[in-house]
């Protein structure tokens, strides 16, 4: 059995989760990483999508995040999500209602750089709309 | 002299009022309940925040300079402050103490030679603040229509913020609230947002020095991290004003409650004598008359 370590998926409301785990794996800004027990110190932004955590007991929860950023140390990871909700919750109408919004931003970008970073985001809402909507 | 009747009227209209404060009492202290969760909820992300603000700062720090909204505009001749209140009255001073701190700050400011801008957040705070510095009010939130305060509301108020920061509107931003003590006291508070204070330290169970690796660039999540603290403070300046109006609001109508109560009891008093002396003097006029035949 993997060795387990403290892991918090805060987002600004409440504490979802603290509890020993034994895997994280979570959507980094630059692709998805698989945090385990001493990981080295690591801050990244991640991007919408979802968190799964494997617990002590070797339960999966799997938890959607709309960006934010985890800071990873040896000792435990720490996840703080701009809104995060369990899988079982997630609440189609809203997920919709922010790729409706992206897709504004994307409308009234005004320079290239804002538009890129607003393609970006939305690219990122529709992956993880496909990723959740056949479930 | 009031009639009998006249007194009568009198404590059946101050019996009610005395229920109705009881009820807003009650009804606070259930409210208060929810609102002090609230923060305490909330605290957990503000704290790893700042730690990780902390951090990434003194990574930052050594090599360059971090974004606009971190290091300010190097001037300061534009404040821009933002005044939370709550969205209804009946709560004490509360209201008017954190517009007293705000009005305080502008005065001083302005006799400085600065120029002052106010967004207002709850509506009480517009009503007393138009009064002095109508000019000055750029924007007004009202939160009337929200019953429990969601970080999507306060980021809504630092996008605003910040959009305005970007366009070059102002140099300084500084947020007013009310800070939640306990349930008799909330301490106004005037805090800095823009420019950020730089976060001391980060304490306790810190990286202990440890080499972080960051993905991607420091500056590039500090840029993506400046924002969104800004959401937080705020969003905790809310909470905290929410709970701290409940609190307000409870010890306020908890005086209206014994106030109307020591008042009953006087009307009370005169309404026993009156009476004592009307059949006094019935028995007066009875016996006088007994007397006469």
């Amino acid at each position: 059995m993997a060795e387990a370590f403290k892991f918090e998926l805060v987002s600004p409301e409440r504490l979802l989760v603290s509890e020993e785990v034994q895997s994280v794996v979570i959507p980094g800004a630059e692709g998805e990483m698989t945090v385990l027990a001493k990981h080295a110190p690591v801050m990244t932004t991640i991007k919408p999508g979802v968190v799964t955590v494997k617990s002590a007991s070797g339960q999966e929860e799997r938890y959607v995040v709309f960006g934010g950023f985890a800071d990873i140390l040896p000792s435990g990871c720490t996840l703080l999500a701009e809104s995060a909700t369990s899988v079982k919750d997630i609440d189609r109408a809203e997920l919709t209602r922010r790729i409706q919004e992206a897709r504004e931003d994307v409308a009234d970008a005004k320079d290239d750089e804002a538009k890129t970073r607003a393609e970006a985001f939305l690219a990122q809402l529709t992956t993880l709309e496909g990723a959740l909507l056949p479930a | 002299m009031a009639s009998l009747k006249d007194l009568r009227n009198r404590i059946a209209s101050v019996k009610a009022t005395q229920k109705i404060t009881k009820a807003m009492q009650m009804v606070a202290a259930a409210k208060l309940r929810r609102a002090q969760e609230a923060a305490e909820a909330a605290r957990p992300y503000s704290q790893r925040m700042g730690a990780v603000l902390a951090n990434i700062t003194q990574a930052v720090g050594s090599n360059g300079d971090g974004p606009a909204l971190m290091t300010g505009t190097g001037k300061d001749d534009v404040h821009l402050l933002v005044v939370c209140t709550a969205e209804r009255g009946l709560c004490g001073g509360f209201n008017s103490q954190i517009s007293r701190l705000a009005r305080d700050h502008a005065r001083k400011l302005q006799a400085e030679g600065k120029t002052v801008k106010i967004i207002t957040v709850g509506k009480k705070g517009y009503d007393i603040l138009r009064r002095d510095f109508s000019a000055l009010i750029v924007d007004r939130i009202e939160l009337r229509d929200v019953k429990t305060i969601g970080f999507a509301n306060a980021d809504a108020i630092a996008r605003k913020v910040i959009t305005l920061f970007n366009q070059g509107g102002f140099d300084v931003c500084t947020l007013f609230y009310s800070e939640f003590k306990s349930v008799i006291s909330q301490i106004p508070t005037a805090q800095q947002i823009i420019p950020a204070a730089a976060p001391a330290e980060a304490e306790g169970e810190g990286a202990g020095g440890a080499v972080y690796e960051y993905e991607p660039e420091p500056g590039e999540i500090l840029s993506d991290l400046i924002p969104r603290n800004i959401s937080v403070q705020i969003f905790r300046a809310l909470l905290e004003n929410a709970a701290g109006e409940m609190g307000a609001k409870m010890s306020a109508m908890d005086n209206a409650t014994r106030n109307a109560g020591d008042m009953i009891n006087r009307l009370t008093i005169t309404y026993n004598r009156q009476r004592q002396a009307q059949i006094t003097k019935e028995l007066i006029e009875i016996i006088s008359g007994a007397e006469a035949l």
